[in-house]
């Protein structure tokens, strides 16, 4: 049965009928579901979160045509593991940036160019996303980030250089600071 | 609008049922390729589906007409004809069991018995996946039995 089903995946992809392909994949914090389309990587769903909403939630808003298909993303675990490792510091994978719109993508895009072990604070990121008054809705981007750790929204922090929120928790967000060498 | 559920989720619940029915319905060796296409046709028809209600339902009404395709692919084309006969359709295979047998009763009957026993579903269920009523369902059933039981006496 295993083998029909990842030829059948095989096929699917083969076909272009796989809009959605997604894996669990190990990290140091604990099991990341990654879910990618044709476009790039879409979703890093960080431990602590139901990967079973999570893919839900991707059948709505993406396509129902969803499937596990790790070989499509091979190259994001790749990275990730290297990230982890303290050996990489800037990832190369596309990203497919469609669950963000308007001010939270511009949010979003901004956080993308905060360089490896630096820090920005919200106002910043508001300012970048061209709002500088919008602090608050720059703090819901971060916490909206569909694609953290790719995604730096860990290297936001307040103004006051307390380190805000995180949606894999703080113990997380601190972790990664420490890895880039930033606390 | 009805929301449906990642397509993975279908194959981690039905896949074992559709193996099993394409199995008793073509034979094991032509099975996987049959599975292939169901499961291809499923994901192309997928996102325009209208009602999840009966996903089960509809993978195994995919299923049987993949195995229908199969046996006609299998050289026997249909020719036009005034009044229909069911005609048994066998395909002789290495191996033994029922299933032999039950592959060489007429199409509906065939089907029939193997939606029922080759992955338990309750006749009203059969009747969707055969495109028939309920009653025409267990009456297949009911003939595909009294056959099976003859054969094998």
């Amino acid at each position: 049965m295993k083998a029909s089903l990842e030829r059948l995946t095989e096929r699917a992809n083969d076909e272009g009928l796989l809009d959605v392909a997604y894996t669990i994949s190990d990290s140091p914090f604990g099991p990341l579901l990654l879910a990618a389309t044709q476009k790039g990587l879409i979703k890093v769903s960080l431990p602590g979160h139901d990967p079973e909403e999570t893919l839900e939630d991707l059948a709505a808003r993406v396509s129902p045509r969803l499937l596990e298909a790790p070989a499509r993303l091979e190259e994001t675990r790749r990275e990730l593991d290297l990230y982890f490792e303290g050996k990489l510091t800037e990832f190369e994978l596309p990203l497919d940036w469609q669950l963000s719109k308007d001010f939270r993508r511009r949010a979003l895009r901004a956080i993308d160019r905060i360089p490896y072990g630096r820090t920005r604070s919200y106002t910043d990121i508001a300012r970048s996303a061209g709002n500088e008054r919008a602090v608050r809705a720059a703090g819901t981007a971060c916490g909206s980030n569909p694609i953290p750790i790719v995604v730096p929204c860990h290297r936001v922090l307040r103004s006051g250089g307390g380190l805000g929120g995180y949606g894999g928790g703080l113990p997380m967000k601190e972790a990664l600071l420490k890895l880039e060498g930033v606390l | 609008m009805t929301t449906l559920p990642p397509f993975q989720t279908l194959l981690d619940e039905h896949a074992a049922d559709v193996m099993g029915v394409l199995r008793g319905a073509v034979g094991r060796n032509d099975a996987e390729d049959c599975f292939q296409e169901t499961f291809l046709a499923a994901l192309r028809a997928y996102p325009k589906l209208r009602d999840a209600g009966n996903l089960r339902g509809w993978l195994l009404t995919i299923a049987h007409r993949k195995a229908i395709d199969h046996h006609r692919a299998n050289g026997r084309q249909p020719i036009p004809v005034a009044e229909v006969t069911e005609v048994g359709v066998s395909d002789p295979e290495p191996g033994d069991g029922i299933w032999e047998v039950v592959g060489a009763l007429p199409p509906k009957q065939r089907a029939a018995v193997a939606l029922r026993y080759g992955s338990d579903l309750p006749h009203a269920e059969i009747a969707a996946a055969l495109g028939c009523s309920p009653e025409a369902a267990r009456r297949s059933l009911h003939e595909g039995l009294k056959r099976l039981r003859k054969e094998l006496a």
